[in-house]
């Protein structure tokens, strides 16, 4: 406590502009030496009125726009909207489609945590080397969205009732030698950086947070689990097709930086054992609903909530009918933000150094988190 | 023994370094102006307007009714119809865009104006070598710069522009046999006419009574 201003903290910007913010975030921090005393964290830079958009165009044209939500995961974020206007207009999805949408769905996840690992460790001063590694992955990932949907990252791919163009064999050949090839790149990278010892000094014991505060302030996705708590919308909810997969729900014991981190590598783990039991048995069929009309879509009137496990947590899409064109309400309920909110509770007593790592490894996106 | 976790992480980068020398598997840059990785069938960038034979003006597929500007999320099309009308691939006379500007600096590729257009005639481009000088009106495509031809469609989407020439080529054969069945029918009709009129005696007979 020897650097005190006369007993006064000091107030530092961060951001919006430093590299390792993640986007345009900012934080107003209070310090008392190197040590955090007070955060506040400011958002709003890349507001784009996503929500109201959404109450303005069509139920289809809002499908392009939740791509850019999380710009990471723009598969999940296209299945968290069809599944909400599915519940809504109470549609069914043919067995083909739900099987892709599961592929799918694991893949972004693989790819999502592959690069925040990546991202996390650049962050703790890596700079390149782990983050080239892990995006090296996530390439081949994406030329597989992108030879099926035609964009790398803003896919625009499901549609209500079931999804926009079939695979082929070829593709589900390339899907299955990725995922083959997948755990090989998982054990290097976490030779890489598990045993590690700056690591482990940067990260084991930074930024707990308690299971009870993880409950009250609502966070969900990996986060929630590193503290402990059992909860995953994949088993809970059960959407989709998912509980006729075998995988495992990893929980993390401490809550630290270190368990969310360990998080994604269990994870992606898990992931490709969802894969590997959903790409064999993908039947043939459709893959789109007939009966759902591309032009012209009308919900009848009431309300529907859908959600599911995005890599980030639980995204959910509130939408109320009035029986029009668009939505009457639209509203999103974005994993990063809210998971962002205990930054504060985290960051405090740990120096500043510490709160890049912290905020790297709650994962967001500021597409999301302001939208 | 403290440090061996670094150099344990030091081994996989030097393994890393030595084997992108060797593996495919490790090296997957290119070389970008020089070498090109091909594009996938299913690449899309911004649409285009398809034409049918050699001008472009005249064998544009559009008939300008305007739903993809009214479905286009983000209102990047702006269309106007024409006052007069002129024959479309099957013959029958359609109206035709007077006006087909597409901002691609709105637009976000989403492929839904490919998607309900009934009448195959927006297509997704690949062309992504876009950069201009300035930034309005260059990125503002009229209908001059947005035709492009068949042959172009096929040579970037094969699979997908043999299907649409197909279900095209169903649809004007569907109209052909249905023009062919109404002027057989007429033309039976007009016989059977003719020939009821030329009966000398009003004695009906079943067949001329249907007529």
């Amino acid at each position: 406590m020897s650097s005190r201003l006369d007993g006064e903290l000091l107030e530092v910007s961060m951001g919006p502009q430093h590299p390792s913010t993640h986007g345009v975030f900012r934080m107003n921090v209070a310090l008392e030496g190197e040590i955090v005393r007070k955060l506040k964290p400011v958002f709003g830079y890349l507001h784009r009125n996503h929500e109201q958009i959404g109450e303005h165009t069509s139920y289809l044209g809002s499908m392009p726009y939740t791509d850019r939500l999380d710009y990471f995961c723009s598969m999940t974020n296209n299945w968290a909207y069809a599944l909400s206007v599915e519940k809504l207009a109470g549609i069914e999805v043919p067995e083909r489609a739900e099987y892709l949408r599961v592929i799918l769905a694991e893949l972004t996840r693989l790819q999502n945590h592959a690069s925040l690992l990546g991202f996390l460790l650049s962050d703790m001063g890596a700079w390149g080397t782990p983050l080239m590694y892990a995006f090296r992955e996530r390439e081949k990932i994406l030329d597989l969205f992108e030879s099926l949907s035609g964009s790398r990252m803003m896919c625009d791919y499901m549609r209500f009732g079931g999804c926009r163009v079939d695979v082929d064999e070829a593709w589900l050949g390339r899907a299955k030698e990725i995922v083959d090839r997948f755990p090989k790149f998982l054990d290097e990278f976490e030779e890489l950086i598990l045993q590690n010892e700056i690591v482990i000094a940067r990260t084991q014991h930074v930024g707990k947070l308690s299971p009870e505060l993880a409950i009250t302030a609502g966070i969900t996705g990996p986060m929630l689990r590193a503290s402990g708590v059992n909860y995953d919308i994949r088993k809970v909810d059960g959407y989709g097709i998912y509980p006729r997969f075998k995988f495992r729900v990893p929980l993390g014991d401490h809550g630290d930086t270190y368990d969310r981190l360990m998080m994604r590598a269990l994870e992606m783990r898990e992931s490709i054992e969802i894969l590997k039991q959903a790409l064999p048995q993908i039947p043939a069929g459709p893959i789109v609903n007939p009966k759902v009309k591309l032009r012209a879509f009308r919900p009848p009137i009431g309300e529907a909530y859908g959600r599911i496990e995005a890599p980030k947590g639980e995204l959910g899409f509130y939408l109320i009918s009035d029986g029009g064109p668009n939505p009457y309400r639209y509203r999103v309920r974005p994993p990063s933000f809210i998971n962002l909110t205990v930054l504060e509770d985290m960051c405090l007593g740990h120096v500043v150094a510490d709160v890049m790592v912290i905020l790297g490894s709650i994962d967001i996106v500021m597409g999301e988190v302001d939208r | 023994m403290i440090g061996m976790g670094i150099l344990k992480g030091m081994a996989v980068t030097l393994r890393n370094f030595a084997g992108s020398y060797f593996e495919k598997d490790r090296l997957i840059t290119v070389q970008y102006p020089e070498e090109r990785s091909p594009l996938p069938e299913n690449y899309r960038n911004f649409p285009f307007l398809i034409f049918d034979g050699n001008d472009p003006q005249a064998g544009l597929r559009c008939v300008a009714c305007q739903i993809c500007e009214k479905e286009c999320p983000p209102q990047c099309i702006y269309i106007t119809k024409s006052k007069d009308k002129k024959p479309d691939y099957i013959g029958k006379p359609q109206f035709y865009p007077a006006i087909f500007d597409i901002d691609i600096s709105v637009c976000m590729s989403c492929q839904i104006c490919v998607e309900v257009c009934p009448f195959e005639a927006i297509k997704m481009d690949k062309d992504f070598e876009l950069s201009k000088r300035e930034r309005f009106d260059n990125l503002l495509f009229r209908k001059e710069q947005l035709s492009k031809s068949n042959d172009y469609y096929h040579k970037i989407h094969p699979v997908e522009a043999a299907a649409v020439d197909k279900n095209l080529a169903d649809a004007a054969a569907v109209a052909e046999a249905k023009k062919k069945a109404a002027a057989e029918a007429a033309a039976k009709a007009a016989a059977a006419k003719a020939a009821a009129a030329a009966a000398p005696t009003p004695v009906a007979s079943p067949e001329s009574t249907s007529s």
